[in-house]
């Protein structure tokens, strides 16, 4: 995978007592989230053309610590009933860094039973992810994690 | 992967030269050293990637191919029974050139002298779908390779390039997988280095790969000269891989970090 | 050679809901990349996966870049009635493919 290029190095995990160690070896560590910046907001926009957007209904799971940033399993929950009358319509995934502010977009109605969608991403980057979902009345429910990839080891030496 | 020169100077500095084996009763799979999520991933068949591979190889497997025009699947039938068990006693002894033949060479030895086609390239999709599929009729079975004595020389081989420092880093596979295994080396469990679940899907690969593959990753992170792909050092290094990690239980296809 | 793995349950009760997963093989080649020479590897990724019961769309999924090589997907649906799921992932380079399964409903 493509090495971040502006991540922190962090202090490596010691070997035998104090050794370096490198390699692209990404962990992701989970703290809340952040101001949202302009890509991640016009992606939004397209999204909801502009209607408010609350916080809640949606829960986006993303282990707190994964041990690749090609593979990190993702769970979008919507706690909404999915009746004719009333039911989420879709859940949009976005993220920050990444050149296109989209991740994924799911299609759902009243048969899915259960709003609940889990796929992998990738994240090579420190970046806030944010799910949003659509509901029938037209309403916007979101949650957002900060997503920190660190290089866990040092990555000064380099052939 | 790369490791850096520190981790030399540390080992060396800790005088960790040689020392003892692992026990059989400490023995772990890398399986073990791997977080629920990932674990998740090798445990069941829909979310694991690796069996896309066992699916192509299984079609491969009932393909004509050849001058010969015919299938494995003419000679051998079912896999499930023919094949049962087979990949958890490679590399074996061959007969023909009287070396140690790891499973895809195996393979492709069917390829040539019997469809009488052209071998398929080391890590080719084709190779590792077919090499996936039959390592797969081994899930569960433990490994027994190396009963055979003719082996004996080829495994005392592997075992020295195991032992013997090597590289810029000066560094034995045996002082990070034998004596430093419970350590952390960035960020990733350095593990017992047993080859359980080979071909496996490999995150930071994205792809599924060969053991050999993970051998001359591991060489070229102690900055060594990796050997070329079916190199007789490599095949003596999964042999003696394999048959230390004797009765522990095939995996394959496994996931790893 | 593009091989996927479905899992939907065989049976089910009439009213019961029922996850599906999936797993498609595919690169998924960002875009983003550049080769050792500069040059950019050119997008080769699923765009779309759809999934039809009895004929009719009851889940789709646009996908970016920025989901893994393999794609993984999974969603629930309810069960109403016995029948055919059909899966249909599309993508660049004229990537089509498709797969089946069925269920039984009492
Ligand atoms: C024309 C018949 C023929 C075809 C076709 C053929 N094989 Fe074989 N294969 C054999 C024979 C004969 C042996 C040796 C059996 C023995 O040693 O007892 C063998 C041995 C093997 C073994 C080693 C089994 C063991 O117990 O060690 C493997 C693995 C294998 N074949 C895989 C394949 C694959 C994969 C294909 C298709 C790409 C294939 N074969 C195609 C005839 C065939
Ligand atoms: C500096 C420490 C270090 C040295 C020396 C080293 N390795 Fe490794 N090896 C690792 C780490 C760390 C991992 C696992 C993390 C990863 O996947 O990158 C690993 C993984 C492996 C695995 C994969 C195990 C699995 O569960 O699939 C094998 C096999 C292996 N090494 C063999 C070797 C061999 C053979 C050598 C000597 C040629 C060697 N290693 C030298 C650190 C080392």
């Amino acid at each position: 995978m493509q090495q971040p290029t502006n991540s922190s190095r962090r202090k490596f995990l010691g070997l035998a007592g104090g050794a370096a160690a490198l390699g692209a070896l990404p962990v992701v560590i989970i703290r809340p989230a952040e101001a949202t910046p302009a890509m991640l907001a016009a992606a939004i926009q397209n999204v909801t053309g502009g209607a408010a957007v609350r916080t809640g209904k949606v829960k986006l799971e993303i282990p707190p610590l994964v041990e690749n940033g090609n593979t990190v399993p993702m769970t979008v929950t919507v706690a909404h009933p999915m009746a004719p009358e009333d039911h989420v319509r879709s859940i949009h995934v976005f993220n920050e860094k990444n050149p296109q502010p989209n991740i994924a977009n799911f299609h759902l109605g009243p048969h899915n039973g259960r709003a609940q969608v889990s796929t992998r991403i990738r994240l090579a980057d420190s970046q806030k992810i944010v799910a949003i979902a659509k509901l029938s009345d037209g309403s916007f429910w979101s949650a957002s994690v900060d997503v920190v990839v660190t290089l866990a080891a040092c990555t000064e030496e380099v052939i | 992967m790369r490791f850096s020169g520190a981790i030399a100077a540390a080992l060396l500095a800790a005088g960790v030269v040689g020392a003892a084996e692992i026990p059989q009763a400490e023995r772990r799979s890398g399986y073990d050293f791997m977080k629920p999520d990932t674990k998740a991933m090798q445990d069941e068949d829909t979310a694991n990637p690796g069996m896309l591979w066992v699916l192509d190889g299984e079609a491969l497997w009932k393909r004509k191919a050849g001058g010969a025009d015919k299938a494995c699947a003419d000679c051998h039938d079912d896999a499930r029974t023919s094949m049962k068990g087979v990949a958890a006693r490679y590399p074996a002894f061959d007969k023909t050139t009287g070396r140690p033949l790891d499973l895809e060479q195996r393979i492709n030895s069917c390829r040539t002298n019997q469809q009488q086609a052209t071998p398929l390239p080391f890590e080719s999709r084709e190779l590792l779908a077919l090499t996936a599929f039959i390592a797969r009729q081994s899930q569960g079975a433990p490994i027994e390779t190396g009963a055979d004595p003719q082996l004996a020389p080829f495994i005392a081989k592997g075992r020295e390039l195991y032992m013997q420092r090597q590289g810029q880093l000066n560094l034995a596979c045996a002082n990070c997988h034998d004596d430093n295994w419970d350590k952390k080396l960035a960020g990733a469990a350095i593990t017992q280095a047993h080859p359980t679940g080979y071909p496996l899907y490999r995150l930071e690969w994205q792809s599924l790969g060969s053991l050999q593959r993970r051998l001359r990753a591991c060489i070229s992170g102690i900055r060594a000269q990796a050997y070329d792909h079916g190199a007789p050092e490599l095949v003596e290094l999964e042999l003696y891989l394999m048959s230390r990690a004797r009765r522990m239980v095939m995996e394959a296809p496994g996931v790893r970090p | 050679m593009a091989s996927a793995l479905i899992n939907v349950p065989a049976k089910a009760k009439r009213g019961d809901i029922i996850e599906i997963k999936t797993l498609m093989s595919h690169i998924m080649e960002t875009g983003y990349r550049h080769t050792a020479s500069g040059e950019i590897v050119p997008r080769n990724i699923i765009t779309s996966f759809t999934c039809r019961f009895n004929g009719n769309e009851i889940f789709r999924t646009d996908l970016f870049p920025a989901i893994s090589a393999n794609p993984f997907i999974t969603f629930f649906t309810t069960a109403t009635e016995s029948g055919k799921f059909e899966f249909e992932w599309i993508g660049d380079r004229g990537f089509s493919e498709t797969a089946s399964a069925s269920i039984s409903v009492e």
